[in-house]
């Protein structure tokens, strides 16, 4: 009998140890690759939306208070005058309020004339505009940093955050399908 | 006289502690409370900057955490319910240092793990102490003797 077969099989399978660790180890890199750090999860997901009562942005259109929330799925977004992605996604939100899909907006730690500017230069997509003006509904949001767009259920709940500019594409992809999900369950 | 202002401002600069971004108008009045809100700045982290506790960060949204923080401890929450307070919010990646929960276990008790392990299979695989060789017999004995006296035979 050859001197190599005298090896039993437990540790032969022990030397295939090393391989299995390498492999483990190299597949938790490679889906590292993928992840973006500063992408975070909302710890408000699935918990009731904040209470909060801000005062409007523009003339023609009332404030936003917890109780515009709920009875059917909507968005809350969360933009300012003086934030560049902000610009990059209004199109999108044009897109949704042409589209039907309601959509609230809270201007955050913005000067009400500066905000007054930015929607009037823009388009103004949303059904009710409120004035966050010391961020602190952002921060009972759960907000990092602007824009960004919650889905809030029709119990008013937070159910989804997207932090950062909206597309299409991420509309297509993150929004609609879940807006649909909760529309029809 | 232009050489000694430089020293001078040389000195000055080596005088200098670290610069945290805690702006004198955010400071308590309270000593206590605000040695507090330090404390409690220290041990929480900035969202935006992500790698910097909120005392340390310029960001603005650290400034409105560590405004809320103070206003809360004025207020009479205890540090642990401040805590609590934001972690509702931006859960425990605010935490500079992660709870132990079920999802840290591996973050906290891994290392000892590892080390566990790693003592589990030395202390497997020892060799076996060889046992001691058996005392000479007579005849072994003799014949060492023998040699020892180099004899060539």
């Amino acid at each position: 009998m050859p001197p190599e077969n005298k090896t039993p099989l437990g540790r032969r399978l022990l030397f295939l140890l090393p391989v299995v660790a390498f492999v483990a180890l190299a597949s938790t890199f490679a889906l590292g690759l993928g992840h973006d750090p500063t992408v975070l999860k909302s710890a408000m997901i699935d918990k009731p939306a904040p209470a909060f009562d801000l005062g409007p942005v523009m003339a023609n259109k009332p404030g936003l208070s917890r109780a515009d929330l709920g009875g059917k799925p909507m968005l809350v977004n969360f933009f300012a005058s003086w934030c560049a992605p902000c610009r990059v996604e209004h199109g999108t939100l044009n897109g949704i309020a042409a589209s039907g899909i309601p959509l609230v907006g809270i201007a955050y730690k913005d000067k009400l004339e500066n905000a007054q500017h930015f929607l009037g230069d823009l388009g103004d997509p949303y059904q009710k505009v409120g004035l966050d003006l010391d961020g602190r509904t952002a921060i009972d949001f759960g907000v990092y940093g602007v824009p960004e767009t919650y889905i809030v259920d029709k119990e008013g709940r937070i159910r989804f955050r997207y932090a950062g500019s909206l597309t299409d594409d991420v509309l297509k992809t993150e929004i609609l399908p879940r807006l649909a999900a909760l529309e029809h369950p | 006289m232009i050489r000694r202002a430089l020293l001078g401002l040389l000195l000055a600069l080596t005088l200098t502690g670290p610069a945290w971004a805690v702006n004198p108008d955010e400071r308590l009045a309270d000593p206590v409370l605000e040695a507090r809100a330090r404390t409690l700045g220290k041990s929480l982290r900035c969202l935006v900057c992500q790698n910097q506790s909120i005392d340390d960060s310029n960001a603005d949204l650290a400034h409105d955490l560590r405004v809320l923080v103070r206003e809360r401890l004025s207020a009479g929450d205890s540090d642990a319910q401040v805590l609590a307070f934001l972690q509702a919010r931006y859960g425990d990646y605010v935490l500079l240092k992660p709870p132990v929960d079920p999802a840290t276990w591996v973050l906290w008790f891994g290392p000892a793990a590892v080390l566990a392990i790693g003592v589990g299979v030395l202390v497997v695989r020892r060799r076996p102490v060889p046992a001691a060789p058996a005392p000479l017999t007579p005849e072994e004995r003799a014949r060492l003797d023998l040699l020892m006296a180099g004899g060539d035979e």
